[in-house]
Order: structure tokens, then sequence, then C-alpha cells
């Protein structure tokens, strides 16, 4: 019987000939992920020692990576003394995977962690971040944990008791239509399944649509497969990955892509034709509540945000910078900028998209998760509409349970930036 | 189990629970202060100590969806709460068993608050509305967990047996 990409990972992983979806296993981990939240890591990883009379020391420091961009720079004392702590941590161990909060090396975990190189086809990584699913997209097995988990794989360096998951493929395609991309496509998969659909399930990415896709499209798709609930998303490592990761990562060593078996099981197949799809937005307050823009075109905007582990890549910010170039930012609307890493932004200013957002009266920021998340900055007022590229919409997401937030793509971002309202990018200003 | 304190929606996400702009609050004794923290009815009640430990939470589908933040669970912890829910998201769930928060998954469950619901066997009785539901058994990989006294527990006992080993 044919296997999934997933099952042969964890197969490899966990040192066995076979598995199959329902089997449990203990994988060992390639990648351990975390950003600021590994202080409670640390909390718990020496609460794990305690009274033992063993020395706390991570399993292997080469596989840990911390990363920090919650709330960069910080916003209170106790943020700034919780990343104290964790620099100490990172000095003590010796953990060279360390982006503090710098211009050239910093960034958002879920972008680091590629453009850096650390993660490869066919590895178990784990994060706590629940949009770790994002690097899926160089055909890994990789998903989010709690920090107490992390705390767990720190120390025996095996994610505990996984159970094999079960997989949804889903095949796309068919040609993109002008200004819509691999965001509409995911928040169409969304709406689709419903915010629960695959929940501990595994979403595996075919098709042309697929294929032609840069990692950078992959890693959007992949991103948001957890707000359909997925474990992770996958698209099997192909040329364009190897691609990625020895023109754009750097990496040197054998890359050994995992793909499925022809005869994979999989427990239903979603086909998506793009060619006719519209530009999608998620409407307040869930991420599946998914609509096409002439549906919701019109609504007042108060603020832009874009950027993000979803959209806030080179191409994001082209994309966003093609549509507001010479124009203006409408008055009454704000429009917040924040790439995803400190490479990004450099390219960014290479490139002269910084100069034509400012410009615009866009407020370029730092590198980092700037207002997705409601910690840290960009606060919404009350009764406020954010139009925005992150990937949650949740009630208060954005730091005030009386604002609202639409999810769409960084086209749909800048069109409805220049005029104001919600507004569909193929149609110009 | 006892008496339902809440009743709350579908898609309640750790958003909800424990608002991002108190994630630098990290330890379980901190957190629970900040339950609900968007949501004034509910933390109110919480802080005036009204919900007594046992207390159930009631939830519809997708409960705990959202980031992996673990405060949202030790939150609730804090309180002795017993959540049961219609379906539990992934990361919620494992970082519940891992911390030892009571969670059982009833899909359909339904109560109004002052409700009486308790576990009888494999099934949620809801004796004030004299229904009941199924309860989705945990993966028993996770039984290990819960049965050791949770993930530090169970860690522990794995690290010591390894360096036993050499």
């Amino acid at each position: 019987m044919g296997k999934t990409v997933v099952e042969k990972i964890l197969a490899r992983a966990a040192g066995l000939p076979a598995v199959s979806a329902g089997d449990v296993v203990e994988p060992r981990v390639d990648v351990a992920m975390s950003h600021e939240n590994a202080a409670l890591v640390i909390n718990q990883f020496l609460e794990i020692y305690e009274g033992t009379g063993i020395e706390a020391h991570p399993w292997d420091v080469s596989k840990i990576a911390i990363i920090f961009d919650h709330r960069v720079p910080a916003e209170s004392p106790k943020t700034a003394s919780n990343q104290k702590k964790i620099r100490e941590f990172v000095d003590r161990h010796k953990i060279a995977r360390f982006h503090d909060i710098r211009g050239d090396v910093g960034g958002i975990c879920h972008q680091i962690l590629p453009e850096y190189g650390y993660v490869r086809p066919g590895q178990v990584v784990v994060g706590t971040d629940s949009h770790t699913t994002s690097h899926g997209a160089l055909g890994a097995f990789s998903f989010g944990i709690g920090a107490t988990e992390m705390a767990s794989v720190w120390t025996l360096g095996v994610a505990l008791n996984i159970e094999v998951p079960t997989t949804i493929k889903i095949e796309v395609n068919g040609e993109f239509g002008p200004h819509v991309g691999p965001k509409d496509l995911i928040l169409h998969v969304v709406g689709t399944l419903t915010a629960q659909g695959a929940n501990f399930r595994v979403l595996e990415f075919h098709g042309e649509t697929m294929r032609k896709m840069s990692t950078s499209g992959r890693l959007a798709v992949c991103n948001m497969s957890v707000e359909a609930g997925a474990t992770s998303g996958i698209v099997p490592a192909d040329e364009e990955t190897i691609r990625y990761l020895r023109e754009e990562a750097g990496v040197t060593d054998p890359i050994e892509p995992v793909v499925p078996d022809a005869d994979a099981v999989y427990e239903r197949v979603v086909t998506i034709d793009v060619s006719t799809l519209e530009p999608q937005i998620a409407c307040p307050h869930t991420v599946d509540n998914v609509k096409p823009i002439s549906e919701v075109a019109g609504v007042k905007v108060h603020q832009i945000v874009i950027g993000s582990c979803t959209n806030g890549r080179i191409d994001d910010l082209e994309a966003a910078a093609d549509i507001i170039r010479g124009k203006k930012v409408a008055q009454g609307t704000r429009m917040l900028v924040f790439p995803a890493s400190g490479r990004v932004f450099q390219e960014a200013l290479d490139r002269g998209y910084v100069s034509d957002f400012m410009r615009a009266g866009a407020v370029v920021m730092n590198a980092g998760c700037g207002p997705c998340l409601g910690v840290h900055e960009g606060a919404l007022g009350d009764n406020e509409v954010a139009v925005s590229t992150t990937n949650r919409n949740f009630k208060g997401r954005m730091g005030n349970p009386k604002s609202e937030v639409y999810l769409c793509s960084p086209a749909v971002a800048a069109a409805s930036a220049v005029a104001g309202v919600l507004s569909d990018p193929r149609k110009g200003n | 189990m006892g008496k339902v304190a809440f009743v709350v929606g579908d898609d309640v996400s750790t958003d909800v629970i424990y608002p991002g702009r108190y994630m630098a609050t990290v330890l379980p004794t901190e957190t629970p202060q900040y339950a609900f923290a968007n949501d004034p009815a509910l933390n109110n009640k919480l802080n005036a100590k009204l919900v007594p430990p046992g207390s159930v939470l009631v939830g519809g589908k997708n409960f705990g969806c959202g980031s992996s933040r673990e405060q949202a669970v030790s939150c609730l912890k804090g309180w002795e709460l017993t959540i049961v829910a219609s379906d539990i998201s992934r990361i919620f769930l494992q970082n519940s068993i891992n911390l030892g928060l009571n969670i059982i998954t009833a899909p359909g469950v339904e109560a109004s608050e002052g409700d009486e619901v308790v576990v009888e066997g494999a099934k949620v009785v809801n004796h004030t509305n004299g229904k009941s539901w199924d309860v989705v058994p945990l993966p028993p990989a996770r039984q290990a967990i819960i049965d050791a006294g949770g993930l530090i527990a169970f860690t522990r006992k794995r690290m010591l047996e390894a360096q036993a080993k050499g």
C-alpha cells in the first residue's frame, strides 16, 4: 500500500520500515524552533530536571533555533526580561541558531528558518508556534506544539507519542488570474474545508498550480493550513524546492526530497481550479468566513496591514508596491508595512519599495510579527476595521475585541489602502 | 465535574481565552488572572472567585483554535475548570493533556449556565436537561501522559530511564 509524504517522513524519523495513519511513533526531531515563548520552554525544561540531581542540558543544541519576533523591540519590561533570560540560556548552552533583535539577521521565525536553510525536505520540524505548518512548503513535516512539549523535545530529542495523521490531498490546477495568487488559494481552501475541517490531519498539496508556485507562495499556503485545523501543510519537495534551498538559502549539502507513492492512501481528495478564482477575503471573526471580494468590496477601512509570516516576503511587498507606487494612502486610512525579515527589508530598500510605501504615506515598521497578534503596536480603536495580509481575524486578535479584521492578499490590501475601502485590485484605482 | 459556569460558542480561539497582550506572562501561577481578559463578564466572575473548582466550561465546535500559546490552557487549569466541547483543536487538546487540564470531547454537547453535567461511563450526561452525549476517547498515546501525571513527569521518567541505561 502506498505511503503519503508524512507517513514516509515519520517512518524514517522513527527508525521504522513503514508506518501508517493511526500508528503511534516517536520521531526524532531535526529542528526545534521557539520564539519569545522560549522563556516558558526554559521554565518547563528546568522543571523536568528539578530534584533529579542531573544537570539540565538540551539533547542537541545544533537542532534548536530561537528567533525573537513576537515583540520586537520589547514593548514592556516583562518582555525585555524574558528576552534577557533567553539570551542568557542561549549563551550558556551555545545555541548558534539564535536570531536576536537585529536589522541584518533578525526577522519572523517562519521566514528565518527557510531563509537560512535550517529546514530541509524530509525533516521533522517542531515549533512553539501554530504557524510552524509553514515549513511544509519545503517538503518537511512541520507542526506546532506547546511550550511543555518543546521542553520534552529539548530533553529527549523526540516528539513523544505522535499519532501518524491521515492526509487530505489538495489537487490544485489552472492558472491564477491577474492579482490573484497563493493567499487567495489558501483562503479558499480554509473556507471550503472550514476551520476545523482538517483538525488532526495533514494537507498535501499537488497539481500544476503548486508545481509552478514559488517557495514564497507555498510558504503562504502551508502557513495558513493550520487555519483549517491541519497539523501540517506539505508541498512535496521538487525542483523549485531545491532551487530555493540552493540559490536563496545557500544550502550546499545533499538534499533528499521525500515524495508520496502514486498509490498513497488519502482520506479524501479535494480538487480546485484557480483559473476562475476571485480575490478571497476572510471576514470577521473566523478565518473560514471566506467570501469573494465582489461580495464585500466597499467596506470602510481604517488600517491596512501588510506583512507577517504569511505575506511579508519580497514578492508580497512587490505586489503591494506595484499597486501603490505613485499613489497615496486614502485620508482616514493608515497603512502599516512590516517586512518578514531583515533580509527582506534590505531587499525592499534596494528595490525602492520602501520609498514607494513611504511616499504613498505608509509607515514602514521593523521586521517582526508587528500588529498581527495585538501585543505590540498597531492596535485598533473601537469599531475600527483593519484589512490585513496576516493569518487570523479572531475577535480581539489585533488587540481590540471591538474591532474587525478582514484577511486578504497584499494586492487587495494595497488597492484598499488607496481607495480607503475594501477594494478589488483588478479594477484599478 | 459539576455545575456549568460558562457556556461559550463555536470557534473560541486562544486569542479569546488568553489575549496576546498578556503573553509575556508565562508562569502557570500567574496566568489565571487573565483568562478571557477581553470578556469582562467572564473574567470578573473568575477573579471574584465566584466559580468553584470543578466547575464546567461548555464549548462548541473547534474550541481552543489558533495559537499554540500554552497560557490559554494554564489559565483555565489554574481555576480547576473542566472543559467539555463538541470538538477541540489539536494543539489545545495536546497542551491540555500535557498540563493536566481536564478536557472532554463530546460532539453536540448542550448546556446552560447552572446545569449539572457529569461523566457517566462513556457519556457526558446533563442532569438538568436530561440529555447525554458520547465521549470521544483520547488518542491512546495521550492517555499514557495523563496516567504519568502530565508531560513533565512523563518526560522526567523517560529521561531518568535513559540516564540509567547510560
